[in-house]
């Protein structure tokens, strides 16, 4: 049955198979485990994280694509959703027609830009995605009567899903049961749904020929598999997959705008999550966003007291400040793509076979 | 007996083929046309062409470096963008320290302080280059996927260091006295800096075009970019000749930054990243690895941008992603395709 559900990739190595178990049950039990505004709002950003890394590690790990166009997609699922509340009013049916819309739009757009540039070579493709997607974060934050510029489109969700209504009198183990619970479960178990389709399409005859692609294109293409054609839906997918979890996180935060959806910096983190988590491997989408988004919320804390704690020394508080994480993550990640290519998973892989 | 008899017969290429290798270079005057009859006022247009002209001036000095780069070693550098913020900072610091020669009314005291600002730049930034070069790009030639990650990766650690020495906030510095203003002609304005953008791309342009067809490295250079392993043969270390060209490109990425940071008065960390946009359309535009096609690429991202920004202004950056998505359509690997001999 679990066997079946994971579409027969199992993790493959015990330690991997108990560290992503524990992370599943740390996310279904998030609210109960972990009580308190900040430590929900993190678990509902990994689970949202995982289906966006993932489908970005469709593309990266699987495919052998490099894009830098995803968190474009990510960002038309969101303002998909966004523009129809803000149009339609809060109702599911307004979330439906723009998820379809963004998902529908994102396809279009992906579909576009893989026929002409995906034809020639993959580099290309990866300096085109650059340039359309820095093309559109100017475009969303300059069309400011639609999209509301910089600021964003702030918006009501469904009022099922607001903090003040109650489901049930009483307590459940110390927890509310209000609507910011159900919301909690509503992209959770959404993410579960997707994360799990995407496992299954990984493993299905088509993603193999995405991995024979990936390792070999000219043989892929020998053996009388249309390499263009494959690239492309990759492409097509992985972008429909981003949208949605861009319609995940616009009903989570009730707010849409360019730095939480469309600007570079999520860009290179979902680049980060991939790499240090493990390219070509669902797994590595899960570990790499519970890592990174726990370090981001958590780590850099303990950098400011670091980061005072050696303010007596020249440059070195700089170095640790807060606000330089970044650039410790950049050496792990040049590091992890010589030494790792396979990421934490595909180490902890390697052992157990 | 004459020496006709012997002479090697060249063939002539006939004229529709020229046309077809020409008819890039005819987009330039052509989009200099349909700007003058879509903006409609003669004095607008000559500043908005001088403008274009610069702009496109400083993006090919970024760009050449990059598509050279490219076309030699098949090495496609993300981190390109940082030299650019390097050499702007470098020049900031070096133009604030030598803040009196800059408020100097002469001009040939203004222009030595620039000159200096470049050169340290150029040199601080070539140097980074064989860091680089040495460090992070080295260790995964022939890996495309491999280069593009860690380049990138180098991007996002030159930029948090650059925080931490200059820190977080945008700088900001006038530009020397002498090349503030603008001349006047007839009705047009013309700021002064754009001018001499225009001509310090020129030349670079043409010393470029020069060590490419008459010297021998130039030699060097075009015969590795057509087949790197026929010039090793020869018993040439391209290795070599490549960390050269490397360091020259970064050098002309530092250079770049330069002359944009006082174009624009103000630099920030970010800066290299966002210029790289235009700079990635303007490679493409032109033909991964090839100068000339960068050139001309890089006058009709100019040239458009500038009139698009006065046409149409929400839609400038988006206009010049419709001109590559035309380019492609027509040429799909770009204006001027190196060929490569496999």
């Amino acid at each position: 049955m679990i066997s079946k559900l994971l579409s027969g990739d199992r993790p493959g190595s015990p330690i991997l198979a108990i560290v992503v178990l524990a992370i599943f049950l740390a996310l279904a039990f998030a609210p109960f485990l972990f009580p308190g505004t900040r430590s929900v709002e993190t678990a509902a950003r990994i689970c949202i994280f995982i289906v966006l890394v993932a489908s970005y590690d469709l593309l990266l790990g699987y495919t052998g694509i490099v894009s830098f166009a995803h968190t474009m997609f990510f960002g038309i699922g969101a303002y998909g959703v966004a523009l129809a509340i803000t149009v339609m009013g809060a109702s599911f049916a307004a979330i439906l027609v723009g998820a379809v819309g963004g998902v529908l739009v994102a396809m279009l757009l992906a579909l576009l830009i893989g026929l002409f540039s995906l034809r020639v070579k993959a580099i290309f493709f990866a300096m085109v995605t650059l340039a359309v997607a820095s093309a559109f974060a100017v475009l969303v934050s300059q069309m400011s009567a639609i999209t509301g510029g910089e600021d964003g489109l702030n918006y009501a969700i469904p009022s099922v899903f607001k903090p003040a209504t109650k489901l049930m009198d009483g307590r459940l183990f110390g927890v509310r049961l209000d609507g910011k619970l159900l919301l909690y479960y509503f992209v959770f178990v959404c993410a579960l749904i997707l994360f799990l389709v995407m496992l299954r399409m990984v493993n299905s005859p088509f993603g193999r020929v995405l991995k024979a692609v990936r390792e070999n294109a000219f043989r892929a293409e020998a053996i009388g598999y249309r390499v263009v054609v494959y690239r492309t839906a990759a492409t097509v997918l992985s972008a429909a997959m981003a949208a949605l979890a861009g319609v995940l996180i616009a009903v989570w935060l009730r707010y849409t705008g360019p730095a939480t959806t469309l600007s570079f910096e999520i860009m290179i983190d979902i680049l980060l999550m991939v790499v240090i988590g493990g390219m070509g491997t669902m797994y590595g989408a899960v570990i790499g966003a519970t890592l990174f988004i726990l370090a981001q919320t958590y780590l850099q804390t303990l950098m400011g007291a670091a980061s005072e704690a050696t303010s007596s020394i020249p440059l070195l508080p700089h170095l640790i400040d807060p606000g330089r994480w970044l650039l410790w993550l950049g050496v792990l990640f040049v590091l992890s793509v010589y030494f790792f290519p396979t990421g934490i998973v595909g180490r902890l892989r390697g052992r157990s076979a | 007996m004459s020496d006709a008899a012997i002479r090697p017969k060249i063939e002539r290429a006939s004229l529709a083929e020229s046309l077809k290798t020409r008819a890039p270079l005819a987009l330039v005057p052509a989009l200099a046309l349909v700007g003058f009859l879509a903006i409609g006022s003669f004095p607008t247009w000559v500043t908005l062409t001088v403008a274009g002209l610069a702009m496109g001036m400083m993006i090919f000095i970024m760009a050449s470096g990059l598509t050279l780069v490219f076309g030699l070693m098949d090495v496609i550098n993300f981190g390109h963008g940082a030299f650019v913020t390097v050499g702007a900072f470098v020049g900031f610091t070096v133009l604030a320290w030598l803040a009196g020669w800059t408020s100097d009314p002469s001009i040939l005291i203004n222009l030595t302080a620039v000159f200096l600002a470049i050169l340290a730049s150029m040199a601080v930034t070539g140097l980074l280059g064989y860091a680089f070069e040495r460090t992070i790009v080295m260790p995964v030639y022939g890996s495309h996927l491999k280069q593009i990650l860690v380049t990138m990766g180098g991007l996002i650690i030159a930029q948090q260091l650059i925080i931490v020495i200059w820190g977080p906030d945008a700088i900001h510095l006038s530009r020397p006295e002498a090349l503030q203003g603008s001349f006047i002609f007839g009705t047009a304005l013309v700021e002064k800096y754009r001018l001499l953008a225009v001509v310090v791309g020129l030349i670079l342009f043409l010393a470029m075009s020069y060590v490419l067809n008459r010297t021998k490295i130039g030699l060097l250079v075009r015969a590795g970019v057509e087949n790197g392993e026929m010039v090793e043969a020869l018993g040439y270390r391209i290795g070599r000749l490549f960390l050269g060209v490397f360091m020259t490109g970064s050098a002309l990425a530092g250079l770049g930054g330069v002359m944009w940071g006082l174009y624009q008065e103000t630099i920030t960390a970010h800066m290299g990243s966002e210029i790289m946009v235009l700079v990635f359309i303007v490679v493409i535009i032109g033909g991964l690895g090839s100068v000339g096609g960068c050139f001309i690429g890089a006058m009709l991202v100019g040239l458009l941008s500038n009139y698009a920004a006065f046409l149409m202004p929400k839609f400038a950056l988006v206009s010049t992603i419709v001109l590559m998505v035309a380019v492609l359509m027509w040429r799909p690997q770009g204006l001027y395709p190196v060929v490569k001999a496999k």
